[in-house]
């Protein structure tokens, strides 16, 4: 037999054989595609999760999934998935927003109950980011009312982590003059008067503070302010944990119409609820938000110190607490409104 | 001209007379061309603009005035209108000398300096807002000279204004430069020719199209602003915060209102271009 034929042989041999490979593996079902749509801050977490996602769902599947991302503010998210932004999972800043689209009728209503801890695989809170050293002493809600400290704050009407911060203020002034609603609206107003710049999102608000060196205090998510740490080097800023903040809780949701349409609800499920193992809420401690798994927390008790949290149910709950202050015409237009 | 005076049919007599709705034309493909111009135009402005008109009325006409007559929403929407004007005046002067420098005059980097104007067209809103506010803030490059002589630009309406020539000049630049390439040196030297006249039509079209323009920025604006209610605040930004608050209604009447404006301004200049063309042509 000679050299040439035997190699074209070999040739057609193995094309066959490529040929009816895949008509002879039974366990791998065509690859999936899940659409996560999220809000600013988680890009880098998502980025690693689904790579840890991906390979767990292959070694028990054999089934092949690439996760797209989308990442914008949380509000202007929830209103393109009601648009009509086929997102198979959504991971937004606040209930507030997935009850959004759940009023459309995209999600069912007792979504927040079908994972545990209120279906928020992660927490962050609201801190202070001060200077090095602290020059202006300030340690607590009340240093942010004094005259000459500016605040560095974003927008509460454009930004979910604004609005966390708002209530926390408004929580720790509520609890100090005794539930007093009228004062404590006078004091937040007093801390609103100190903010020189009013940035639509978190993430312009910890630039004016950090890159334009601009005020004296950054009040936003505990996330945003070890990222920034991480960013500019030791030595330059701090972290201030003031006397009691708000428990922020981060929910996730399958959108069920669409994952239903795409056929994704299991993977789409088995994606959120991976969100609670010990290895993403690893990444998410790394990440720099709370985890919710004891034996992780432990592990970063140092990162993320215990606080006097108090939660939205504070302000009987988002729909309650988004009417009364930022709606317009609510507590928060009129801090703005002369007189 | 009534409608009667339109022929029913095409073989209608010719005795009547009748003016023909369009000039006749020895280029073919008409008909095409119009249907897709009118197709095109409907898809991509007329739609989306009646999408908008139909959107403020959810609370009636009441609830259209109070999203307007707002203070905050006024303040918002004086300040976007008031530092658009001013931006887009400044650029009228400032536009007609770079275009008059770039056209009249050959140097070392003259193609360069051309290109240059055109990179507030090229340039992503954000990136450019961003690049001012960096050297405006007081610790930026520009920032930290003005700042300890008591002038304050980034994060107050001067940033506004800032923000707004750098994104109006290229209107204004590009407007004139056609017209004053065609003036001859001649003409440049009789003040007062048919050439002046279409040259001040020209920087009146810049003019229009930078304030149009101006109103309606958001990109660049909000990162020097600083965004203050009833101070800073654009009214694109009272539009963005009414949508977050899911209020469609309310950010929609904002944006009829800043549609009646602009289109207002529009037709005054429209109509001052044929005032100054019939002017011209006497």
């Amino acid at each position: 037999m000679s050299n040439g034929i035997s190699r074209r042989a070999v040739l057609a041999g193995s094309g066959a054989a490529a040929l009816s490979l895949p008509a002879l593996s039974i366990a791998a079902p065509p690859p999936a595609t899940l659409l996560n749509v999220s809000y600013d801050p988680t890009r880098e977490f998502y980025k690693d999760f689904n790579a840890l996602f991906a390979t767990d769902w292959t070694r028990k599947t054999g089934q092949a999934v690439k996760i797209n991302q989308s990442h914008d503010g949380s509000g202007k998210q929830a209103r393109a998935v009601v648009d009509g932004l086929e997102a198979d999972v959504v991971t937004l800043a606040l209930a507030y927003d997935i009850d959004q689209i759940a009023a459309k009728g995209l999600i069912a209503p007792n979504w927040q109950g079908r994972l545990p801890d209120n279906s928020s695989p992660y927490t962050s809170t609201i801190v202070f980011l001060v200077r090095a050293g602290n020059p202006k002493k300030i340690h607590d809600w009340i240093d942010l009312v004094r005259p000459g400290v500016q605040v560095i704050t974003a927008n509460p009407k454009t930004s979910g982590g604004a609005r966390w911060a708002y209530l926390a203020a408004l929580g720790f002034a509520t609890r100090h003059n005794g539930g007093n609603e009228q004062r404590a609206l006078g004091f937040v107003r007093g801390i609103y008067k100190n903010v020189p710049v009013l940035d639509t999102g978190s993430r312009g608000a910890t630039n004016t503070f950090v890159q334009r060196g601009i005020g004296d205090v950054l009040v936003g998510w505990e996330n945003e302010a070890l990222l920034s740490i991480d960013e500019v080097g030791p030595g330059k800023l701090e972290v201030v944990r003031p006397s009691m903040s708000i428990l922020a809780e981060p929910p996730v949701s399958v959108v069920d119409r669409v994952a239903d349409k795409h056929g994704t609800r299991k993977i789409a499920e088995a994606y959120l609820r991976f969100l609670y193992t010990p290895a993403a809420q690893d990444l998410a401690a790394r990440r720099h938000y709370r985890p919710r798994n004891s034996a992780v927390a432990a592990k970063y008790a140092q990162k993320f110190p215990p606080m006097d949290l108090i939660t939205i149910n504070n302000f009987g709950g988002w729909s309650k607490a988004q009417a009364r202050n930022f709606v317009d015409g609510g507590a928060f237009d009129k801090i703005y409104q002369p007189g | 001209m009534t409608a009667a005076a339109i022929p029913a049919s095409m073989d209608a007599p010719l005795a009547a007379p009748r003016t023909p709705w369009r000039e006749p034309s020895a280029v073919p493909g008409f008909r095409l061309a119009f249907g897709f111009t009118v197709l095109y135009l409907s898809l991509i402005v007329a739609l989306p603009l009646a999408a908008l008109c139909a959107r403020p009325w959810e609370h009636g006409l009441s609830g259209f005035a109070d999203a307007i007559f707002a203070p905050r929403t006024l303040a918002a929407l004086r300040l976007s209108f008031v530092a658009a004007l001013l931006a887009a005046l400044a650029n009228v002067a400032l536009g007609l000398l770079i275009a008059w420098v770039l056209t009249r005059y050959d140097f070392p980097g003259r193609r360069i300096a051309d290109a240059l104007v055109d990179l507030p067209f090229a340039l992503p809103t954000a990136v450019a807002g961003i690049a001012l506010a960096t050297l405006y803030a007081p610790n930026g490059w520009i920032g930290e000279i003005l700042t300890p002589i008591g002038i304050k630009v980034a994060f107050t309406p001067l940033g506004v204004f800032v923000a707004l020539l750098a994104v109006g000049l290229p209107f204004v630049v590009r407007a004139v430069q056609p017209v004053l390439q065609d003036l001859d040196a001649a003409c440049e030297e009789a003040a007062q020719t048919l050439g002046a006249g279409s040259a001040t039509a020209a920087l009146l079209t810049g003019f229009a199209l930078a304030f149009a323009r101006g109103a309606g920025e958001y990109g660049s604006v909000i990162f020097i602003a600083g965004n203050m209610p009833g101070l800073s605040e654009i009214a694109p930004l009272v539009i963005v915060s009414r949508l977050e608050g899911y209020d469609y209604a309310g950010a929609a009447s904002v944006g009829v209102a800043m549609l009646i404006v602009s289109l207002g301004a529009l037709m005054i200049t429209n109509a001052v271009q044929v005032w100054l063309s019939r002017r011209g042509a006497r």
